[in-house]
Parts: C-alpha cells; sequence; structure tokens
C-alpha cells in the first residue's frame, strides 16, 4: 500500500529555489512541496554574505557591469544570455524581497545597504563594486524564513520530511514521483502534471565541505538515472575561507568588509596573484592561490593552511556586519578574530553544473529539447549562470530569480500538461530498493564506504587534478558501487525515522554524482574556473568553449558537448 | 589511548519498546573542539546505526538539533563535549511527542507558529520600482529578534508551555514581536488580537527559561513583555 496524491505541480526541495517557485505558482494552480527537511531547515540559510544587485544604493553600478563580472568569473563558459537575465532581473527582486519583509541592513538614508564581494566590480573589472545586499551575514537565512513566511500566508501544502527517491515518467513526459516519509517509513505516490526538482547542491562528495548532512543530490541523481543529462559537472567551487579541519564557511562578506589572507610570513600573498582587486578576486582564483602558498611551503608554520587577518576592522564592525561568523570563530576555534587571526584553507561549496534547463527552468534532454513536465532550480540545475565559476552573491540571486521563473513558466505550461493513472512500477522499485538494503544481515555501514568517497574525491577531484589521479578515483568510486550495491548494511531496518536507511540511500547518490563529475573532469583537457587541470594548466578556448554533458543510454554513459552562449562579451585572457 | 567519555543516550523506538531507556556509549575524544554533534555521529557511524535523531547544517543556523544535554536545552552542533559534566545525558527535547529516540514531533510547535502569522502584513501597498525605505535606527530595532532559527530551544523548557497546551510559547511570541516591531509592518492589530489572551502573552510567568536556552542569545522573555505593554497601551 502507498498513500497516494495527486496536485497540479509538485516541488521537490524547499529551499529558496522551490519556495520562490512555490510562492509564484500558489493560488493559480494546486502546489505542493515535497522535502526531505522542515522548509526553514533547508541549506538556503546557511548563505552569509549577500545577494548581488546593481542597485547603486552605495555608489555607481549598473547591470552591464554585474553581468559582465558574472561571465567573466565564470571563466567565459557562463550562458551570456542566462547572465543577463540574472542581471537586469536582480534589482527588481530584490525590492521584491524587502516588500516581502526580508530585513535588509540600511544605508542613512533609509535604501538597503551593499557591501563589496569578490569578482563583482565597476566599470568591467576597474575595481571593487558594492552590490551585495546583505541582512548582517545571515542573508540566506532571512530570505528563507520571509518566503518560507510567503508560503505559511498563502496555505500552500507542505509534505516535509519526505526523501523523494524516483520520478513517474510516462512516454518521455514526467508526471510524478515516489517519496518515502521518514517519521513513517510509508512510501507516498505523487501524480502532478509538472514536477521542479530543486533540491540543491551536493557538497557531500567531499571531505571538507562548507555543506550540510542533507546536501546529498537525491534530486540530480534521480533525473540522471533516468537518462537526462547532467551538464558542466567538472566545475566545482572550493570557497577559500572554510574553518580549518572543519569546513565551516567563513563569509566572502570578511573579505569584503575589508579582511586580509596571510602567510606564514605575513604577507599580504593575493597582491601577486590579483594585482588589481586582491583579495577579493573570483573564488577559484583565491583558492589556487591558497593552495599554491602551502605547496611552495608558506603555509601557516609549513602547515597546509592560511590565515584570515580581521584584526584591522574593530570589534564594533565584526559585531554589526560578521557577527554570526565572529561567534562560529569562537565556538569553533577558541580565538576572537578581533585579536587573532583565523586559520582557513579551501572547502567544497557549490556545484556551478547539474540538471540542465533554459533560462524557464524546462529541463533540457541530450538533444537540447524540454522535457515535458521536468522543470529543476537552483543549485542542482545549470542554466547557466556561474559557468566555470560562481561569483559569490549570485546563488541567492540566482534561486530567487530563476525559482520565479520557472514558478511562471510551469503555470503557462501547466494547461497543457495532464495527469497520468500510472507509477505503480515506480512504487512497486521503491519498495524493492528499501527491501533490499533492509534484507541484508551483514556488510559494510554506510558511513565506512562514504568516508572513502569522500577522502578519495577530496585528493583527486579538488582544487588540483590531474588524469592520473582522476584515472585512480574513477576506479575506487566504480568500486565502492559495486560494495554498495553488495555489501551495504542496515543496523535498523525499523520504519520510524530510519537515518540509518537514509544515509545509505544518500550514498547512492553522491556515488552515482561522483562517478559523473569524474568522468567530465577526465574529458576536459584544459583549466577553466574551478576545473584546473595540472597536466593541461592553460584555457583551451578552441576546444573547449563549450559545456559539457554526461548522460546514462541503457547500460552505458554518454558524452556529448553543447555550445555556450555568447551575446556581448568576446573570450579574454581572466587576469583580477 | 585516547580520552574518551560517556554518552548516555535516551532510545525509545515505539514499534518495539514497551518505554524509553538509557543507552551508554563511549565516545573518543580525537580532536580538540568536538561538539556533542560530532559524539552523536560517531556513535551512529561506527557503533550503533540504529540511534535517530536530526541535524543538518552542523553550524548553528539549521535548528535541527535541539536536544536537551546534561538538563538544559541546545544546539548539539555548537555544544562542545569538553564543556560538559561526564556522563553526558543526551534526552530529546522534553514536552513534545516522541517519534524514534532523539526525534520529536515539532507539529504542534510550527501551529503556535503559523498562529501569530509569520509574515509581513501590510495595507499600504510599496513603491513600485524600489524599496520601502527604513532608517538604520528603526531596522536595528530588530535585532535580536530576526535570528530565530525555530530551533523550539525556549518553548520546550519553559514550564508554563509544558502545562498548556494550548500556550502560544515563546518563540512564536518572539516571531510576533519581531513583526509588531517592524516599522513596515501595519498587522500589529490582527496579530494582538491572538496574543492578548490568557494563552497568549499572559501565560508567560518570566520564568527566564527561555532566555537561558536561546542558543542564539536571544531573549524571548523580553519580546513578550514588549508585547504585554503594547497591549495595555492600546487600551488606555
Amino acid at each position: 500500500m502507498a498513500i497516494r496524491h495527486k496536485h497540479d505541480v509538485v516541488i521537490v526541495g524547499s529551499g529558496l529555489a522551490g519556495l520562490r517557485a512555490a510562492v509564484e505558482a500558489a493560488g493559480r494552480c494546486d502546489v505542493a512541496l515535497v522535502s526531505k527537511v522542515f522548509p526553514t531547515r533547508s541549506h538556503s540559510g546557511a548563505a552569509q554574505g549577500g545577494i548581488a544587485a546593481s542597485l547603486g544604493n552605495e555608489e555607481p553600478d549598473s547591470w552591464e557591469w554585474h553581468m559582465f563580472d558574472t561571465v567573466k568569473g565564470g571563466d567565459y563558459l557562463t550562458d551570456q544570455d542566462a547572465a543577463e537575465v540574472l542581471a537586469r532581473d536582480a534589482p527588481r527582486a530584490i525590492y521584491e524581497l524587502e516588500h516581502m519583509g526580508v530585513p535588509f541592513n540600511r544605508n542613512p538614508d533609509g535604501t538597503i545597504a551593499q557591501r563589496a564581494f569578490g569578482g563583482h566590480t565597476r566599470n568591467f573589472g576597474e575595481a571593487p563594486v558594492k552590490r551585495a545586499c546583505y541582512a548582517a551575514d545571515r542573508t540566506g537565512r532571512v530570505i528563507l524564513d520571509t518566503l518560507y513566511g510567503q508560503s505559511v500566508q498563502k496555505g500552500i501544502r507542505v509534505y516535509p520530511e519526505l526523501s523523494v527517491m524516483d520520478l513517474v515518467v510516462t512516454d518521455g513526459a514526467v508526471r510524478g514521483v515516489v517519496a518515502y516519509e521518514w517519521a513513517t517509513g510509508e512510501l507516498h505516490l505523487f501524480h502532478a502534471k509538472a514536477v521542479l526538482v530543486a533540491t540543491g547542491g551536493f557538497g557531500k562528495v567531499f571531505k571538507t565541505t562548507s555543506n550540510c548532512f542533507a546536501n546529498t543530490g537525491d534530486g540530480a541523481h534521480m533525473v540522471f538515472r533516468h537518462g537526462f543529462p547532467l551538464q558542466d559537472m567538472e566545475f566545482i567551487q572550493f570557497h577559500p575561507t572554510g574553518i580549518y579541519g572543519l569546513g565551516v564557511l567563513i563569509s566572502e562578506a570578511a573579505r569584503g568588509e575589508g579582511g586580509i589572507l596571510r602567510n606564514r610570513d605575513g604577507e599580504r600573498f593575493m597582491e601577486r596573484y590579483a594585482p588589481t582587486i586582491k583579495d577579493l578576486a573570483a573564488r577559484d582564483v583565491v583558492s589556487r592561490a591558497i593552495m599554491s602558498e602551502v605547496r611552495e611551503g608558506r603555509g601557516i608554520g609549513g602547515r597546509d593552511f592560511v590565515h584570515l587577518d580581521l584584526t584591522h576592522l574593530g570589534k564594533d564592525r565584526l559585531e554589526e556586519r560578521l557577527s554570526d561568523i565572529s561567534s562560529f570563530v569562537r565556538i569553533y576555534l577558541g580565538i576572537d578574530p578581533a585579536t587573532q587571526p583565523i586559520p582557513v584553507q579551501p572547502t567544497c561549496h557549490y556545484m556551478m553544473g547539474g540538471i540542465p534547463t533554459d533560462v524557464d527552468g524546462r529541463v533540457l534532454d541530450a538533444a537540447g529539447n524540454p522535457v515535458p513536465g521536468l522543470y529543476a532550480a537552483g543549485e542542482c540545475a545549470c542554466v547557466s549562470v556561474h559557468g566555470a565559476n560562481r561569483l559569490g552573491c549570485n546563488s541567492l540571486l540566482d534561486l530567487v530569480v530563476f525559482g520565479r521563473r520557472t514558478g511562471r513558466r510551469i503555470l503557462e505550461d501547466v494547461s497543457d500538461l495532464s495527469f497520468t493513472e500510472a507509477g505503480g512500477e515506480a512504487l512497486e522499485a521503491c519498495r524493492e530498493r528499501i527491501g533490499r538494503l533492509k534484507e541484508r544481515r551483514s556488510g559494510e555501514r554506510a558511513a565506512r564506504l562514504r568516508q572513502r568517497m569522500q577522502q578519495e574525491m577530496m585528493e583527486h577531484c579538488g582544487v588540483y587534478r590531474t588524469a592520473r589521479g582522476l584515472e585512480k578515483a574513477l576506479g575506487l568510486i566504480r568500486g565502492l558501487q559495486e560494495e554498495c550495491r553488495t555489501r551495504l548494511v542496515l543496523d535498523y531496518k525499523g520504519d520510524r525515522y530510519n537515518t540509518d536507511l537514509m544515509e545509505a540511500l544518500e550514498l547512492e547518490s553522491l556515488l552515482g554524482l561522483a562517478e559523473v563529475m569524474l568522468l567530465a573532469a577526465q574529458k576536459r583537457t584544459e583549466s577553466r574556473g574551478a576545473h584546473y587541470r595540472e597536466d593541461f594548466p592553460e584555457r583551451d578556448d578552441a576546444a573547449w568553449l563549450c559545456h559539457s554533458l554526461v548522460y546514462r543510454d541503457g547500460d552505458r554513459v554518454r558524452y556529448a558537448t553543447r555550445p555556450v552562449s555568447i551575446t556581448r562579451f568576446q573570450p579574454k585572457p581572466r587576469v583580477y | 589511548m585516547l580520552k574518551t567519555v560517556t554518552f548516555s543516550v535516551f532510545r525509545y523506538d515505539p514499534e518495539k519498546d514497551k518505554k524509553p531507556y538509557y543507552k551508554d556509549y563511549k565516545v573518543e575524544l580525537r580532536r580538540p573542539g568536538m561538539m556533542v554533534l560530532d559524539g552523536l555521529n560517531q556513535i551512529r557511524w561506527e557503533q550503533d546505526g540504529t540511534l535517530a535523531y536530526r541535524r543538518s547544517c552542523r553550524e548553528g543556523v539549521c535548528g535541527s538539533d535541539g536536544l536537551n544535554i546534561n538538563g538544559v536545552n541546545m544546539l548539539a552542533c555548537i555544544t562542545h563535549i569538553e564543556d560538559l559534566k561526564d556522563p553526558i545525558v543526551v534526552q530529546p527535547l522534553p514536552s513534545m511527542p516522541v517519534i524514534k529516540d532523539l526525534v520529536v514531533d515539532f507539529t504542534d510547535f510550527y501551529k503556535k507558529y503559523y498562529l501569530v502569522k509569520p509574515y509581513l502584513i501590510t495595507k499600504t501597498p510599496p513603491p513600485s520600482d524600489r524599496e520601502r525605505l527604513q532608517s538604520p535606527e528603526d531596522r536595528k530595532k530588530l535585532d535580536g529578534l530576526y535570528e530565530c532559527i525555530l530551533c523550539a530551544c525556549c518553548s520546550t523548557s519553559c514550564p508554563s508551555f509544558w502545562a498548556d497546551p494550548d500556550y502560544l510559547g515563546p518563540a512564536a511570541l518572539l516571531k510576533a514581536w519581531r513583526f509588531i516591531a517592524d516599522t513596515r509592518d501595519e498587522g500589529a492589530d490582527e496579530r494582538l488580537e491572538i496574543i492578548n489572551d490568557r494563552d497568549g502573552a499572559w501565560r508567560c510567568h518570566t520564568i527566564l527559561n527561555c532566555v537561558e536556552a536561546c542558543p542564539k542569545q536571544l531573549n524571548p522573555t523580553e519580546a513578550i513583555a514588549e508585547l504585554k505593554k503594547t497591549i495595555i497601551h492600546r487600551k488606555f
């Protein structure tokens, strides 16, 4: 038996992208949100520093500069039609959030306050510009609370703590999902005319990450299993300033407010790597600079971290604008950032790649055609506005801009889409999958296999990559997939909040996505944005100014490329 | 040999246990600064996968892992093991129905949050092409209010909340004041109507447990006092 539901639209994931789409579509059609965590626990809430828009509240700014920075930040892999949508729509999106009640910090004249952030510049790269709107260092959290409040006001139906296990696909169209309820262990079959996948990133593939436990890519992997492609999966952002040893993020706002990175000699080393905007260069540039310093023996005490120095900012400014991260530093490291520098190292932060979509959230198949009934938005999607490297503050913006556009597109499409009675087979397949896991009496725990994957991916698919390392990692990941199929064992076989089962299902997603990342990283024999091949250290526009696609075709995995949209800005060497 | 501490963990699976019990686990202190959540993860991943608890961001932002630890409500992910007395007794948040082990049912807590209308209510339309203006001083009035993460540590530490099933509780009341204190909000009347009730602000007896429990150093008792003052001012 399963519990059956029928909604016009099922949105999977209740972070900012899912919530924004839901708020847009609700009232005009029947919307349901299905989420692994209660909406306000989503990882969008961990975004600290800000959301970008060329409001020009503190100094002159323009959407063209914002678009240019986004394209350059993405090392010219950004689709420029999409970047134009993002940058043009940004001011409207911010005003809308303010109208909904987001408590942005303010200027003396009452307008929204703005601050500098990495890669955001005035006049096409001249100097940093104040473009990031913020609420202290809790920007994601306040937008999440505000949008959730909007969804409460609109009475949107939420199914919290259900994991989506499979899509219902008939005749090439997506018409529902199968989900598992953690509190009870019951399976649910949702029939829908449209399904929006907004399940976020999958940083948990890596050992050191800023991502939460829930970021395991269940949605992206589910789509991949059905033969739909994943795009640009080799582009994985390592944020320069994770707390050493833990990966917990220190927002780029710390450098936006004037923080400085220093090596063992106390040198401000970013002056050598990015003479114009120094510590505020794009994240991939700063992360590589840190790793270079470490490799050349200039890490602190010769070890694998550098210092983020905020001591010159003063206690008051830290308290007013960076209070959460100041308290993180006190809690996790027992040091006061007003008097001591913070040990930091790069931490896996964001997936530029994901499920390919058009600018209205429609998922594109391997031939580039929209899949009827299937939409994606947010970090799990690849529009692609972030190209080979995302700029800070462009992610929250992406979520609300493309979340809204996807909600609108679904409203337009939904009258032409229809319900199906099918789904029984998908339901049975999910039941069998759970049954098989619960039947096994001995073997290996998910945690052990996961740790081996995370270690290997960190070592060979991180900031630096080589053909040899990627080959070795691919072998190990495929071995782990086999172990996962044949040896994975659960301690708990019951139905009540079975987190043992949750971690087993999540591991299948993580391993599947790790394989796709490695395949895409192997193929791309150049260095661009966050993808740095030590054996191919130069960008190669002649061969590789293209998106990558990896998709399943029966038992085989295929690779293809797709051109980049270039409208206003021709590729140039990328210096900061 | 690594130093170990004992975690004495509340266990209850309503499917098979007649009543709850406590199970002891040894947790190794493998690095300085380990949090209670690290200890629970060590137990789950290496010793006993049957243990259930919620967790997500592991940095005190998502509010998933509020637990009662050595008798006080706190977030497991930002509570240092080394600061706690050994053995460490880990229980679910008090007064909530247990789903399994440390996982409790938040339905009632969320219901009360919805009752105070947790969204900006406006009647005056905003400017069409720009933000509403708000002075930094007015914005500052929201500091100490807007940072609530709905972890329920406060409400489930409140004896009035335990005793009166209809009491809105400190989390919902703090949220109500967050909106009433916002100069952009025009929903004070409808919110105060709900709050001016024996199960609303007046049920607070300033026991102050909520202030002690809040992992974000917020002060719900003060917010409730502001609500009471506002209600009285409006009457006279």
